[in-house]
């Protein structure tokens, strides 16, 4: 089986592996073939969101993909590469204390009742792999795009009966968050653990809406005002 | 560098050790060789014990006593007792940061039964309970403005003597990965929270590639003492061929265990060291071991072992609603680690340790399940607490110096090694021969003979060494470093194995079948490998 690895170039190599996880050819590349080869791994069971790459143009978890011959394995986009397939996350993560995507203050003794608990249950399943960033194409026009994950973490806290202040939240993600999505779903696509940014962030429009604050995009039009945010 | 603290790991122990140094006045920089939604933790479903209301017979006495049950009388008897009083406190903290966890019909926090306990205590969020508590105290780290330092690797703790002879902390070298640079950050006193060394067991162990005792190792080179290394907890489902857990959820279901010719040969629920060993002795009889979960039907496991169904598919090419999962028991929780006092505190000054890095005596021979979250969380606070009330105090505050050069040195000389043995071929020995001589059943000469490999790979290292000589994001090189510190920790599972002739929880000597009062007692192995035993 041939696998090509995006490094400085793409290197080909060949390996006796059927039936392997993408992981498992990594790791078995680098033992025997090139200890150079630099690509991030962790839990090997898709929790710890450590080795999420592309193949052939998808964002996936390297562990959690059967490879196969011919398959073109590339680093996430939108972030710095370090090295091979290691890429910087910082600015990515930076985006969750940016959104202030956590609760404002303890709680104490509030009564969740199951209902409750299930609103943001599949929302706080996210790994944190950064598949949903690599995948989103704002990022060519922003750069300083909340993005997917943290808008969903946003949502998840936003949406909980324990965050005493989600206005403080719908106000930080007016400028470069809800609106400048284009809804285009290529996050809910990648996502390994089935969330779909793009509902959240559509739930966060309407929240936003009850706070009186209205699609900037509509204000626009015919006032030639540009704040920098694209409009699509 | 007065009232800093340095919080090394950012597992679960880290972090709520970091958000308790801080909220104690410290300042705390939290370092990590990934990132910290990426640590063990987040591997840890089951749940976290807590008695949240004594109404149904259970009761923080019944979970002292389990506790120490489990632990076959090797735990400090206060030690359990404090951390089973602050666990539902404990979980109500984490329940106040945002923890979602799942919750009953009546908007109660929902507990779910784990061996070893007699009721159902284990507080969970869905199956993704280490997950989200993980996740959560990340982000209450960052709504703190605690300073996360990701990707540098930890080389070595910075102390400096005393006029009495004992060591006080004085920082930490690190390596940065992505600059390739040695870094040194001072620090009046350092918290380690690094994690276990299930991976001397490499391809034989349920952990994260990550868990090969760097923490652990560290602190013996620094002089720290450690405690009960020989105790390790075999989980007796992971799949066969790549180790991955199969959660005990499956056989809590009603999962069975067949050997080759279909027949069951042990109580499921037993506690873990009894079916790992019923499995491991079926191996030995030449059987392949299989998990049925057939008959508990398509629809019960897509409801409820969905992961265990996807990950079966994925590594063993089974469908579990059709066919029989192959497994084989793995290495899953390490009980020791560096010895702490009851103020987290080491045998060096200012230098803490929390979590799987650390022995709190509270797990002794054998961990209780839905213990290991609960200890992380009520130690880790109390790391966090004490380390900066030292820090408070502390007086020294002189620059290192030559530390950097002393860590940019050995680095240089790592890369100037042979390289005429592979370390990976060495690693997979390694853990073939912990698995087969320092696995669920041990006996003196096939300890001895691992310790003789172990020793011949620490002389030999020079002829290992890195292929790759690059300065940044060099993983050979990190993986080398990762290797050497697994070495010096298998030793000292293995001077500590040796030395305990009986029968105890996870260590069992075929040649000491039985459990010998004489050995109720901590092993303590010290930097010169010196084994003693202390109650």
């Amino acid at each position: 089986m041939k696998i090509n690895i995006q490094r400085e170039s793409v290197v080909t190599y060949e390996v006796n592996m059927e039936g392997a996880t993408l992981l498992e050819v990594l790791n078995e590349i680098k033992r025997a073939q090139d200890p150079s080869l630099a690509y991030s791994s962790g839990c090997r069971s898709g929790v710890c969101g450590s080795c999420a790459v592309r193949v052939n143009g998808r964002e996936v978890l390297a562990c959690s993909h059967n490879a196969k011959d011919g398959d073109l394995v590339e680093p996430l986009r939108n972030t710095p590469i370090l090295r091979d397939l290691v890429v910087d996350m910082e600015k990515a993560y930076s985006f969750n204390a940016k959104a202030k995507a956590w609760q404002s203050s303890l709680a104490d003794n509030i009564e969740l009742s199951e209902e409750n608990q299930q609103i943001n249950e599949l929302q706080s399943d996210c790994i944190l792999c950064a598949s949903c960033y690599s995948a989103c194409p704002v990022y060519a026009v922003n750069e300083e795009f909340l993005g997917p994950f943290s808008l969903t973490r946003v949502w998840r806290y936003v949406s909980d009966k324990r965050e005493s202040d989600p206005k403080e939240k719908i106000d930080v993600a007016q400028t470069n968050g809800v609106w400048d999505c284009t809804l285009c779903n290529e996050c809910t696509l990648v996502c390994p653990q089935g969330i779909s940014s793009k509902a959240d962030i559509e739930k966060l429009r309407s929240k936003s809406s009850m706070f009186g604050y209205m699609d900037p995009s509509f204000s626009n039009f015919g006032g030639g005002f540009n704040d920098g945010s694209p409009v699509f | 560098m007065k009232s800093r603290v340095v919080v090394v790991g950012a597992g679960g122990a880290g972090l709520v050790a970091a958000l308790n140094a801080h909220q104690n006045g410290a300042e705390v920089v939290l370092v990590t060789k990934e990132y910290p939604t990426r640590s063990q933790t987040c591997m840890a479903q089951g749940g976290i014990n807590a008695v949240l209301n004594e109404t149904d017979g259970d009761s923080v006495e019944l979970h002292i006593q389990n506790t120490l049950k489990s632990a076959n009388a090797l735990a400090d008897e206060s030690a359990v007792s404090y951390m089973c009083q602050e666990a539902p406190k404990a979980v109500a903290w984490l329940d106040s940061i945002g923890v979602p966890f799942s919750r009953t019909p009546n908007s109660k926090i929902a507990q779910r039964k784990l061996g070893g306990a007699y009721g159902a205590r284990a507080c969970y969020a869905q199956d993704y309970t280490g997950l989200k508590i993980l996740h959560t105290l990340y982000d209450r780290c960052l709504a703190e403005g605690i300073e996360i330092l990701n990707e540098r690797y930890l080389l070595e703790l910075l102390t400096e003597p005393e006029q009495s002879g004992k060591k006080y902390i004085r920082g930490v070298s690190l390596l940065n990965k992505r600059s390739g640079e040695v870094e040194i950050l001072e620090a009046s006193s350092v918290i380690l929270a690094t994690g276990g060394y299930s991976r001397v067991y490499n391809t034989y162990s349920t952990n994260s590639l990550s868990s090969t005792g760097d923490g652990i190792a560290a602190a013996l080179r620094a002089g720290a003492r450690v405690s009960d290394m020989e105790f390790v907890q075999f989980h007796p489902t992971a799949l066969k061929g790549s180790s991955i857990l199969i959660s005990e959820s499956a056989r809590g279901a009603g999962g069975h265990l067949l050997n080759s010719k279909g027949e069951r040969f042990v109580d499921e629920l037993l506690p873990r060291d009894e079916v790992s060993k019923a499995i491991h002795d079926e191996i030995a009889k030449g059987e392949n071991i299989y998990l049925d979960i057939r008959h508990l039907g398509v629809e019960f496991i897509e409801k409820e072992l969905p992961q265990e169904a996807k990950l079966a598919k994925l590594y063993e090419n089974v469908d579990p609603a059709d066919d029989l999962i192959p497994i084989k028991p793995a290495a899953h929780y390490t009980m020791g680690g560096i010895e702490v006092d009851s103020n987290s505190s080491t045998s060096i000054e200012g230098l803490f340790a929390a979590g799987e890095c650390a022995n709190h005596r509270v797990h002794g021979a054998n961990r209780l399940g839905g213990n290991s979250l609960l200890e992380i969380v009520v130690f880790g606070k109390e790391a966090g607490i004490n380390a900066a009330k030292y820090a408070k105090n502390a007086t020294k505050d002189e620059a290192i110096l030559e530390a950097k050069e002393l860590s940019e040195n050995e680095i240089a000389e790592i890369k100037r090694y042979a390289n005429e043995i592979s370390f990976y071929e060495k690693q997979a020995i390694l853990g073939e021969i912990f698995y087969k001589n320092v696995g669920i059943k041990r006996d003196k000469g096939a300890l001895q003979e691992a310790l003789k490999e172990v020793q011949e790979m620490k002389s030999s290292l020079p002829k290992m060494g890195v292929s790759d000589k690059t300065k940044e994001y060099n993983t050979n090189l990190i993986e080398f470093l990762e290797f050497k510190n697994m070495l010096t920790v298998a030793e000292t599972i293995l001077l500590s194995a040796i030395s305990r002739q009986e029968s105890r929880g996870a260590h069992f000597r075929v040649d000491f079948p039985a459990t010998d009062k004489k050995f109720r007692a901590h092993t303590i192995v010290d930097a010169e490998g010196v084994v003693s035993y202390e109650n």
